[in-house]
C-alpha cells in the first residue's frame, strides 16, 4: 500500500479510496468488516462490537453489526461505490477467555454475516472464531485485506 | 442509573478510597507470596474508554496477561487484571525463576501462577469494598488470556459497552527490590451494583 491508512477504532467506520487503506487494531470478540468496490478502487471498514442494536432505545448506530454495516454501505455508495460491486471479508469473533456455549463473538459473527446476506453482498473470505486477537487491514488499490495475529503471524484474505 | 463517566467528586473519592485499601491489601498479599518488601505508591484512578486503556497499556497491539474474575453476590460484576511484559517477567521471576523474554512462551506452571496472582489480587480488592460496605460478594474462578491488550478489553466492553464505554482503571506502582513494576486492574460494577454501593454510602 502507498497511500496513508487510516485508523479505524472500535465501534467506529469509515471509508477509503487507492492508493489508501484503512486498519483496526486488536480485534477480539468484535469483528472487523471489510467491504470492497473493485471497480471503484473503494474500501469500507467498520469495527463492529456487538451484534444487534434492537433491545436499545438510544445507540450509536456505529456500533452495532445490523446498523454500522447499513450505514458503511450507505457510506461507501455516496463515495462512488455500486452496491452490486460489493464484496466482503470479514474477520474477529473469538473467544478471548475461553468461555463455553455461545459467545459475543459467536452471535457478532452470525450477526454480520446475516445483514450481509440480507444486503445481497457476497462474504467471499473470512478469518473468525479461535481465542486469540487479530489485527486486521484493508488496501483500497488491491482488496487485499490483512489480518494479524500475535501466535498465527500474518495471513493475506 | 448512575453512569461512570458522570460521577461527582464525592463518588470519584470513594472509588479512589477503595483504590487505596485495596492497593495496600493487594501489597501485603504480593509480599507474602513474593516473600519480600513490597512498597506502593498512591494508585491512580482513570476512568477512560477501551481505547484510553489500551494506550496505557502500550497500545492495543502490545501483548498483555489478562486475569479475568467474576463478582457475584452483593456486587456483580467483573475485575480485570492487566500485567505488561515487565510485571508478568518480575513475577515470575520471583515466583518460580523462570525468565520470560516473550510472553507467548510462558511455561504452563508460569500462567498458573499468573492466574493465582490475579485471584489473590482480585480478593484484595474484594476484601476492600467488602469492609468498606459490609458486603458478602463471591468470586468465581479466574480466567486467563495472553494476548493483544485491544482484544482482551473486548470482553468488558462488550458486557458493558452497549450503552456507554467508560471503564475504571486503577494504576498501581509496586516496588520490590529495586524493581518497580505496574498492574493495572478495571473494576466493573453492574450499573445496578454501583448504584446500590453508592447509595448505601450516601453518596446518590
Amino acid at each position: 500500500m502507498t497511500g496513508k491508512q487510516i485508523v479505524i477504532g472500535i465501534s467506529d467506520l469509515n471509508v477509503a479510496s487507492s492508493p489508501d487503506g484503512l486498519i483496526s487494531y486488536a480485534l477480539g470478540s468484535c469483528v472487523g468488516i471489510c467491504l470492497y468496490d473493485k471497480i471503484a478502487k473503494i474500501a469500507g471498514l467498520s469495527h463492529i462490537l456487538l451484534p444487534d442494536s434492537s433491545p436499545y432505545k438510544e445507540v450509536m448506530p456505529k456500533k452495532f453489526a445490523d446498523t454500522a454495516i447499513k450505514e458503511l454501505i450507505d457510506k461507501m455508495i455516496i463515495a462512488g461505490c455500486r452496491k452490486n460491486n460489493l464484496t466482503a471479508k470479514i474477520a474477529g469473533g473469538a473467544n478471548m477467555f475461553s468461555w463455553s456455549g455461545e459467545t459475543v463473538g459467536d452471535k457478532n459473527i452470525k450477526a454480520v454475516q446475516n445483514q450481509l446476506i440480507r444486503q445481497g453482498i457476497p462474504i467471499i473470505a473470512r478469518d473468525v472464531g479461535g481465542d486469540y486477537g487479530r489485527t486486521v487491514s484493508i488496501d483500497a488499490e488491491t482488496g487485499i485485506v490483512t489480518v494479524k495475529a500475535l501466535t498465527k503471524g500474518i495471513i493475506n484474505l | 442509573m448512575i453512569d461512570i463517566g458522570k460521577i461527582n467528586e464525592f463518588q470519584a473519592d470513594i472509588l479512589k478510597e477503595i483504590g487505596n485499601i485495596g492497593t495496600g491489601n493487594a501489597a501485603t498479599a504480593l509480599s507474602l507470596m513474593l516473600n519480600g518488601r513490597i512498597s506502593i505508591d498512591v494508585p491512580n484512578i482513570r476512568i477512560t474508554n477501551a481505547d484510553g486503556i489500551s494506550q496505557v497499556l502500550g497500545g492495543p497491539e502490545n501483548q498483555v496477561a489478562g486475569v479475568l474474575v467474576l463478582m457475584r453476590g452483593d456486587i456483580e460484576g467483573m475485575l480485570l487484571f492487566l500485567l505488561d511484559k515487565n510485571a508478568v517477567s518480575h513475577l515470575l521471576k520471583v515466583l518460580l525463576n523462570e525468565n520470560v523474554t516473550c510472553l507467548q512462551d510462558i511455561t504452563e506452571m508460569g500462567v498458573s501462577a499468573l492466574t493465582e496472582i490475579g485471584n489473590i489480587l482480585s480478593g484484595s480488592y474484594i476484601n476492600a469494598i467488602s469492609q468498606l460496605l459490609d458486603y458478602r460478594i463471591t468470586l468465581e474462578a479466574p480466567r486467563i488470556a495472553i494476548d493483544m491488550v485491544g482484544a482482551i478489553l473486548n470482553y468488558p466492553a462488550s458486557v458493558f459497552g452497549a450503552m456507554k464505554d467508560e471503564l475504571m482503571l486503577i494504576e498501581e506502582c509496586f516496588y520490590s527490590g529495586q524493581d518497580m513494576f505496574r498492574s493495572n486492574l478495571l473494576i466493573m460494577p453492574e450499573p445496578v451494583s454501583l448504584d446500590r454501593m453508592f447509595s448505601k454510602l450516601g453518596a446518590l
